[in-house]
């Protein structure tokens, strides 16, 4: 079972319900929490974890070989992301734009452009008690999110048995990094706050979600603040809205001091524990 | 020397566009044959990545020695000027094309840091 918590609107609760779901959830079955936010990995924060494994993770781009290019200038028109120009009698590559794609590779006549491992990132793996932590790290001014969520999940994957629940927490917004993180879910959860803003940003998560077939359901989090409009727009697409987190100072003060909220606050727990029977109850309507 | 302006038309008087890969038009002066010709970069709205380097090739191609913008190449098409040898002069967002040449004559138009 995968389930990605993501939002379109960041700063929406994406990581608090990712961490105390997990955690709770690990209190009786194997899960991995995996943070496939690449450019800000923050579940870390919350799961003081100890580091088992860490690895430098790799993305493929074209180096020029001068020697053998006949400066056809074939790269330049088959790259879709002008990450490769032919700039007179040689040929520029720009890392961080390309996309890893291998068709100027490929399809260069002289064989000028083999691909070439360049670091992007790192991918650790961390225990804290009963739940496992897998996050991947983007390095600095790295412009694609894509292939390290790729390989991270492609970890996760290789390195736990089917039956480990697998907890995603995605990067906001709705583009290809959500995209990579939630097309392989099995559900989608996901977290807004009852703003204009995060009704605005919630309509395009579920055009998004919708878009790509999955299961899913809202959870609302900073309850009591804003308005009912999110309640309104559920009720009347027919989303299930199954949790409200409400706003109050004891939750933002045990957040700042980086503790999971479930364990001191009864309302998270309460939204949590149905949360959670509400993943049991599809891992069961999924299984045959 | 050849210079090239961003520019949101195709005149002196025209306002300079602080954008440099996505400018709607490259104004290129020739300062000794007292030539301008301009250049339609508008279609640079359908590319979704790239735009700077893009922008920056062609640069390249109109033989400009100078580029004179508003904010600023970033790092990508900055590699490629590196790479052409033009020299950026930035600043120049809310003036005409004129003001901004005469900015960039009388030396108060600031070259960016490079990495």
């Amino acid at each position: 079972m995968k389930v990605a918590i993501a939002s379109g609107k960041g700063g929406t609760g994406k990581t608090t319900l990712s961490t105390n779901l997990a955690s709770y959830l690990s209190e009786t079955t194997a899960v991995v929490l995996t943070d496939l936010d690449v450019e800000e990995p923050n579940s870390g924060l919350f799961i003081r974890g100890e580091l088992r494994h860490s690895q430098v993770r790799n993305k493929m781009v074209p180096g020029w070989q001068a020697d053998r290019c006949s400066l056809c200038g074939n790269c330049e028109e088959v790259c879709n992301f002008n990450a490769i120009l032919k700039m007179g009698d040689r040929i520029l590559v720009l890392p961080e734009l390309c996309h890893g794609c291998y068709a100027c590779s490929e399809l260069c006549p002289t064989a000028a452009l083999p691909m070439l491992p360049k670091p992007m990132g790192e991918l650790r793996q961390f225990k804290a008690g009963k739940l496992d932590l897998v996050e991947g790290r983007l390095n600095l001014s790295e412009e694609q999110a894509v292939p390290l969520i790729k390989q991270t999940i492609d970890f996760v994957d290789a390195e736990f048995p089917v039956e480990t629940i697998r907890i995603f927490d995605a990067p906001p917004g709705t583009s290809c990094p959500v995209i990579e993180a939630i097309k392989d879910a099995d559900l989608v959860l996901l977290i807004t706050e009852p703003t204009p803003f995060g009704l605005h940003d919630l309509k395009l998560a579920v055009l998004t979600v919708r878009q790509l077939g999955k299961p899913f359901a809202v959870v609302l989090n900073r309850y009591g603040i804003g308005d009912d409009k999110v309640q309104a727009y559920c009720a009347a697409e027919d989303i299930s809205l199954i949790a409200c987190i409400p706003n109050s100072r004891a939750i933002a003060e045990a957040y700042a001091a980086g503790e999971l909220l479930y364990r001191g606050v009864p309302e998270v727990k309460a939204a949590v524990e149905s949360i959670a029977s509400f993943i049991q109850k599809q891992c069961r309507a999924e299984q045959p | 020397m050849k210079l090239v302006f961003t520019t949101k038309g195709t005149e002196w008087d025209s306002p300079m566009d602080p954008r440099f890969g996505r400018t709607e038009f490259f104004f290129v002066y020739d300062e000794e044959s007292k030539e301008v010709q301009t250049y339609d970069n508008r279609t640079v709205a359908g590319e979704a990545h790239g735009a700077g380097p893009k922008a920056a090739q062609k640069l390249g191609e109109f033989g400009a020695e100078v580029l004179i913008t508003g904010n600023g190449p970033g790092g990508n098409a900055g590699m490629v000027m590196q790479a052409t040898g033009t020299s950026v002069f930035v600043g120049a967002s809310d003036m005409t094309v004129k003001e901004a040449y005469e900015a960039y004559c009388n030396g108060s138009l600031r070259q960016p840091q490079r990495a």
